[in-house]
């Protein structure tokens, strides 16, 4: 009765028998994660980190098989670098710069992504979904025995859950039978077709996309490909309408044909039928397939990501197209985002209508998401003659004619998003500042000697001073701002002219995920109490 | 003021989408006189002879990139 869906890669979370099963009435936790993937187990690790109780269920034991998501951007390796575990991430991924693009049998043109300068992290990594998920898990043990209260429960499978006004009542099933738990608050990052969104009949709205994509993930065996992302419109070898080439690690290449709706799934994912696309595009080369699979997308999301006790994040809240690495990058966002807030809400520093900022700001992030990856689709995959035809039209100009070649869509790579007017975003009374750090903004990283400036944030509220005076200490009903102050020799050009622009000091008030609140030219205490106050969901204007 | 073939649209991806929605559940003849009509008015909004002659040229054989 809990037969494994599909095999795994990582068992890194054996069923293990809690104390809370043999309790005589129903331990309450503060917070329960439903779903062991990325999404889940970084919530966890997130709060343990904060120091919140938190325990994950789910019902098989470990990580699932399959590269899926491969594509991880800058702003979640910064985001995994506050939770300590983006170095082994960047040292197993493939950093790549270069992409060309392809029109049946021309290529059309190359660009470079040239990342700006003064980053610690690249603009992407590739790295299979398994590893980027393992890593993670890994970070979880080390914070455990540094005595974060995280606890993974393999094989605990939510079968029923009863929403009441101040808890959640979980009915749970395990190989040695069923327990009843409960938690402040539940957190559902079971994925896109989360069996929590189901129990609660709650709606996911949007377009599904009538197209299918065989993916095919090979180790080559003695060829050998430039680290470069191939995207081929109308590909002249014929194996599918659209056909995109990628590297991984371990020698491994990601191959993405779109083979059109309606196919016969079974017949398409025999061997035979895979390698015969696979010759027809690489020619006499030696391979052997490491992983295939086909899927379709849909471009959708929950109309509320929270419901009462019981809020959404990653897939089970929104879901987009593959083009972009929108997905698991923006449910990596989603936790950025939640953690800090229910961490103040748990802690009773906060209300919790500050979680409504949740909804309100990932939703926003979610929609910007669903654009981007919705046109990146209309673009490959024209849905009328006419976007055909100006498609096609674009190809053929984008060769000679510069003009043509921003309008190519193969996916625009997934930045983050600013959350400009949004309820917690403060005020910018930064006379000259740059736009790019307004408030909403996430932080840029910049160099600062040796370091950088991102990894000197630290978990909660920050001050950040440019050759501005202010206290060391200040915060506002327990929620402490730390000062970290930079003066003349401090500023590297980077820093000036993402964070000063023609100001010639500043104070930015940032949040523990790293975006802007509000910023001034000088420091003043009323109104940095004021925007921490608005931030934390107090004093609703 | 020569043929611009350099960038010059802000917010591509917002004009093609816009662009391409125009067309929605028109018929084959209406899209393409749709086209037609939004060709001339774009050709007045340019005003420079030379300039069209160029575009026109352009667009004829696209694979040599040739403007004059």
């Amino acid at each position: 009765m809990l037969d494994d869906r599909y095999s795994l890669a990582f068992r890194l979370y054996p069923y293990e028998r809690s104390a809370d099963q043999d309790a005589a009435t129903p331990v309450r936790r503060p917070v329960v994660v439903m779903g062991g993937g990325p999404i889940g187990v970084a919530t966890a690790l997130d709060l343990g980190l904060q120091g919140i109780p938190v325990v994950v269920l789910d019902d098989h034991e470990g990580i699932g098989m399959g590269s899926r998501a491969i594509c991880f951007a800058k702003r979640t390796l910064e985001i995994a670098d506050r939770y300590g575990c983006a170095a082994p991430m960047l040292d197993k991924g493939v950093v790549w710069n270069v992409g060309k693009v392809f029109h049946d049998d021309r290529q059309i043109y190359d660009f470079n992504l040239l990342p700006e300068d003064g980053h610690k992290f690249p603009a992407f990594i590739n790295l299979q979904q398994p590893y980027f998920e393992k890593f993670i898990v890994e970070r979880v043990r080390q914070a455990q025995a540094e005595g974060a209260p995280i606890e993974l429960r393999g094989k605990n499978r939510v079968d029923r859950v009863e929403v009441r006004d101040d808890h959640v009542v979980l009915q749970i099933t395990t190989p040695e039978g069923p327990y009843t738990l409960e938690a402040e608050w539940l957190i559902g990052c079971d994925g896109a077709s989360s069996p929590l969104r189901g129990m609660l009949g709650l709606d996911f709205e949007g377009r599904v996309f009538q197209d299918s994509f065989l993916i095919a993930d090979i180790r080559m065996l003695n060829a050998n490909f430039p680290t470069e992302r191939w995207f081929w419109f109308e590909p002249w070898f014929k194996s599918g309408a659209s056909t995109l080439l990628h590297k991984q690690p371990d020698d491994v290449w990601r191959i993405d044909f779109q083979i059109g709706w309606g196919v016969d799934r079974k017949e398409e994912l025999k061997e035979e039928n895979i390698r015969k696309r696979i010759d027809a595009m690489l020619g006499k080369v030696e391979y052997e397939i490491v992983w295939s699979s086909i899927y379709t997308f849909q471009c959708r999301r929950m109309k509320q990501f929270r419901h009462g006790r019981v809020i959404f994040a990653g897939d089970a809240a929104h879901q987009v197209s593959p083009f972009g690495a929108r997905g698991a990058n923006s449910g990596i966002q989603d936790v950025d985002n939640l953690g800090w807030k229910l961490g103040l809400v748990v802690q009773g520093k906060a209300p919790d209508t500050l979680l409504d900022s949740y909804h309100q700001e990932r939703a926003y992030g979610a929609d910007e998401n669903i654009l981007n990856s919705t046109r990146a689709t209309d673009f490959i995959t024209p849905k009328s003659r006419m976007s055909h035809i100006f498609r096609n039209a674009v190809l053929d100009l984008a060769e000679q004619f510069a003009f043509a070649r921003p309008l190519v869509n193969s996916g625009r790579l997934s930045v983050p998003c600013t959350y400009d007017g949004l309820s917690l975003t403060g005020e910018d009374a930064l006379i000259g500042g740059p736009a790019r750090t307004r408030p909403g903004s996430p932080c840029p990283d910049a160099p600062m000697g040796e370091a950088f400036l991102l990894g000197q944030l630290g978990g909660g509220f920050t001050l950040l001073t440019l050759d501005a005076d202010a206290p060391e200490e200040l915060g506002d009903d327990g929620i402490p701002v730390t000062r970290l102050a930079l003066y003349g020799a401090d500023l590297t050009d980077a820093i000036r002219a993402r964070y000063l622009g023609a100001a010639t000091s500043a104070v930015y008030l940032i949040r523990p995920d790293q975006h802007v609140v509000a910023r001034w030219n000088t420091y003043d205490q009323a109104a940095t109490v004021a925007a921490l106050r608005k931030s934390c969901g107090k004093d609703a204007a | 003021m020569t043929l611009i073939t350099d960038p010059n649209i802000p917010d591509p991806d917002g004009f093609y989408s816009e662009l391409i929605a125009a067309h929605d559940g028109l018929s084959d003849d209406d899209s393409a006189a749709l086209n037609a009509r939004l060709i001339l008015i774009l050709a007045n909004q340019i005003g420079n002879r030379a300039v069209l002659s160029a575009a026109i040229r352009a667009v004829q054989c696209p694979a040599t990139g040739d403007t004059k």
